[in-house]
């Protein structure tokens, strides 16, 4: 604890605050107001825990971005693994899935009426799961940014080595990178400069930006999950802002890498190649997703068992599309908080913990900077 | 009894054996004060004034967890909350329904540590029942008790009675409960964990009566931890609550658990605390007082009743920033308590 709490000390806290407001002040001397995309969802809920939306400018903005895997996917996704369900296979997934509305209903609702589907805290033990049920079909709901992407990849080694043939994964593999492409390119939305994951960029490594920052002509800086490392990226983005620079900064080099982590990228590489994929809220991007290579289509359940993967259909009302791409603040959609809520969530980002919508939801005050409840 | 010895359905059955389960496990403990021959209920002497009566149910799992066992909790949860409505506990119910197959050295030490939590809080187990039910309809154990306390009468506990300014105190560190449980029930075999606070608050209650009339409220942060009850405090109330995350009392060990496992410890219960409102001008007598007895040693200011933000609880946090503390949502951690 002692190391954690070095960077939520509230000393060096309040001296990062004072630099942002001067910074702030100097930026609305020259009439400008920044927009920062905070992409990673655990960046969201930590901005949320330490209340850091309520300490900055009036002038500076942190949006949400698509940095939550829980909330891109499609829901066309959740309709195939229902189906997989209604064919007799144990649709193995993470806690968060079960609850994500499908275009007509969702894993809960299958459960209840006897579709087996099981909630597994790793992804081993859903191999384990099929190791144990030799004679089910174990498939398991494989989605995730590069940081979950290469564990799986180990999980399908795994699974190769020990010869279990009832076990497949589900893939909805999206990267980071080519997203921030597509979400630069959309006319809809104002973005200044990315605050750049903590943990993707440890696999990805800080040079996976570069292009980025040059074509798009904006900062992007990269920085941890505490406090202190939120508020030191803020101010180094700002620094870029106010010199008109747009580079690659990291400023969490106690775990990210220029190269990233090669043992990962090899084994992702090995396994996975990139593809086409949908996105709730960003449509199909391209090269930004990554399914299993040819050679291991036996551990493909989409192959295995000859599932499309459609796009599906959102809730009607349900604005998490907008609000994904930082188009919309949930206070903005008008089912938030009051049709729309934890216990009863209509879309995605209510659902996952690393939602938008469960982030405002949860730590939001009704101020200028925050997300309105009720 | 011996190591190995276990219930069997017949200890429910009425017959010898439930004879012989009632001779030494309960009249052996409890035999000696309104429970002596074992009438169908306690006769016992009306105090003046008003009562406080109050009942609730254990069914923690496990039954035996770091710092106490589901004996402890039963005593401590009704004293406490006849304690929290500003009473001072005399009499205890005590029903018991037991699982086919759980040894009877379990079930001893469940009722050791009764009789000592009960004699430790000066109340009376007056009365009582025991059950057995088959293999795989309970799970062990599970306890009720009911309480009878004589109420305070310099107490006028009331939520209306909150003002701006006001002190929102509690006699130590949150969450050691939840996560003590949490951490044996999960197997997680933490070094040096947490550890349950599981332990009676009326001594502190008492402490405190000649301040009756500046004590606007109390109550204990059991389920939902202290959000919960904050919540409850400020819903639809015409004031706010405001605490500093840098005033939390927490012990190191629950802290570390609940930073790795991603709990927020004022969501998580406690069963040795109590949350007590007051009048600001009265917050340092009653720390004072509170710092000098043994359950009040860790006590501390957690937060301000403020006008702004009405019905609202919210924290400053470390970075300085203010955020919304909500209540729990979903199934944080059942069965607890």
């Amino acid at each position: 604890m002692k190391y954690i709490d070095g960077f939520r000390n509230p000393e060096a806290a309040a001296q990062f605050v004072r630099q942002i407001v001067a910074q702030g002040r100097a930026l609305d001397e020259q009439g400008r107001r920044v927009h920062v995309m905070e992409v990673c969802g655990s960046h969201t809920m930590a901005i949320g825990r330490y209340g850091i939306r309520s300490l900055l400018p009036g002038n500076v903005e942190l949006i949400s971005g698509p940095g939550c895997p829980v909330c891109v996917t499609a829901p066309g996704y959740i309709d195939a693994a229902l189906a997989l369900a209604g064919r007799g296979a144990i649709v193995a997934t993470f806690g968060d899935m079960v609850r994500v509305p499908g275009s007509d209903s969702d894993l809960t609702a299958c459960r209840s009426q006897g579709g087996d589907v099981r909630v597994c805290y790793s992804p081993g033990a859903a191999l384990e799961l099929a190791r144990r049920q030799p004679d089910r079909d174990v498939v398991f709901l494989a989605i995730g940014f590069e940081t979950t992407i290469a564990p799986m990849a180990c999980l399908v080694e795994e699974a190769q080595r020990q010869g279990v043939k009832n076990f497949s994964l589900l893939t909805a593999f999206k990267r980071v990178p080519p997203a921030l492409r597509a979400l630069l390119s959309d006319p809809e939305i104002r973005i200044d400069a990315f605050l750049c994951p903590a943990h993707v960029s440890a696999i990805i490594g800080t040079l996976a930006y570069d292009p980025i920052a040059a074509d798009g002509r904006v900062p992007c800086v990269i920085a941890g999950f505490e406090p202190l490392d939120i508020l030191y990226g803020v101010h180094g983005i700002l620094a870029q802002v106010l010199n008109r620079q747009a580079k690659v900064e990291n400023l969490y080099a106690r775990v990210v890498r220029p190269e990233g982590n090669p043992k990962a990228q090899a084994m992702i590489a090995r396994f996975l190649e990139p593809v086409d994929a949908a996105w709730r809220g960003l449509g199909v991007i391209p090269a930004s997703g990554l399914a299993l290579r040819s050679e291991y289509a036996m551990f493909d359940a989409a192959k295995k068992f000859g599932i499309a993967v459609c796009p599906g259909r959102q809730q009607a009302g349900c604005r998490c599309g907008e609000v994904i791409k930082g188009k919309i603040r949930p206070s903005a959609c008008a089912l938030f908080a009051k049709v729309c809520t934890p216990e009863n969530p209509v879309g995605p980002c209510m659902v996952s913990a690393e939602g938008t919508c469960a982030a405002y939801f949860k730590y939001g005050l009704p101020d200028k900077t925050q997300g309105e409840k009720k | 009894m011996s190591g190995d010895k276990l219930i069997q359905l017949a200890h429910g059955g009425g017959g010898w054996l439930t004879r012989e389960l009632i001779e030494s496990e309960i009249v052996a403990r409890f035999g000696n004060g309104p429970l002596r021959g074992l009438p169908d209920g306690a006769t016992l002497p009306s105090p003046r004034g008003q009562l406080v009566f109050t009942t609730d149910s254990f069914v923690v799992q496990p039954l035996e967890f770091p710092g106490g066992n589901i004996g402890h909790l039963a005593v401590h949860g009704t004293v406490n909350d006849i304690a929290v409505c500003g009473g001072v506990p005399l009499w205890l119910s005590l029903a018991l329904i037991i699982e086919e197959g759980l040894p009877f050295a379990v079930l001893a030490r469940v009722l050791d540590s009764v009789r000592s939590a009960a004699d430790a809080c000066g109340v009376t187990v007056a009365t009582g029942d025991t059950k057995v039910v088959a293999r795989g309809q309970g799970d062990g154990l599970y306890v009720n008790t009911a309480g009878i306390g004589q109420a305070l009468p310099e107490f006028a506990l009331s939520r209306e009675r909150i003002r701006e300014g006001d002190c929102v105190l509690v006699n130590g560190p949150l969450a050691d409960h939840g996560l003590a449980v949490l951490a044996a029930r999960q197997n997680i075999g933490f070094v040096n964990g947490p550890q349950s606070d599981t332990a009676p608050i009326h001594r502190l209650v008492l402490s405190v009566r000649d301040l009756g009339a500046s004590v606007r409220f109390m109550r204990d942060p059991t389920r939902g931890g202290a959000a919960a009850v904050l919540n409850e405090i400020v819903g639809g109330a015409g004031f706010g609550i405001l605490m500093r995350e840098r005033d939390l009392p927490l012990n190191p060990a629950t802290r570390a658990v609940s930073e790795m496992l991603g709990i927020d410890p004022l969501h998580v219960a406690s069963e040795g605390r109590v949350i007590l409102i007051c009048a600001a001008g009265a917050a340092p007598e009653i720390l004072r007082r509170w710092h000098a007895m043994p359950e009040g040693a860790g006590a501390a200011c957690l937060g301000v009743v403020t006008r702004d933000n009405t019905g609202r609880v919210v924290l400053e946090t470390l970075a300085g920033g203010r955020r919304l503390v909500d209540v729990p949502r979903g199934e944080l951690l059942p069965r607890i308590c």
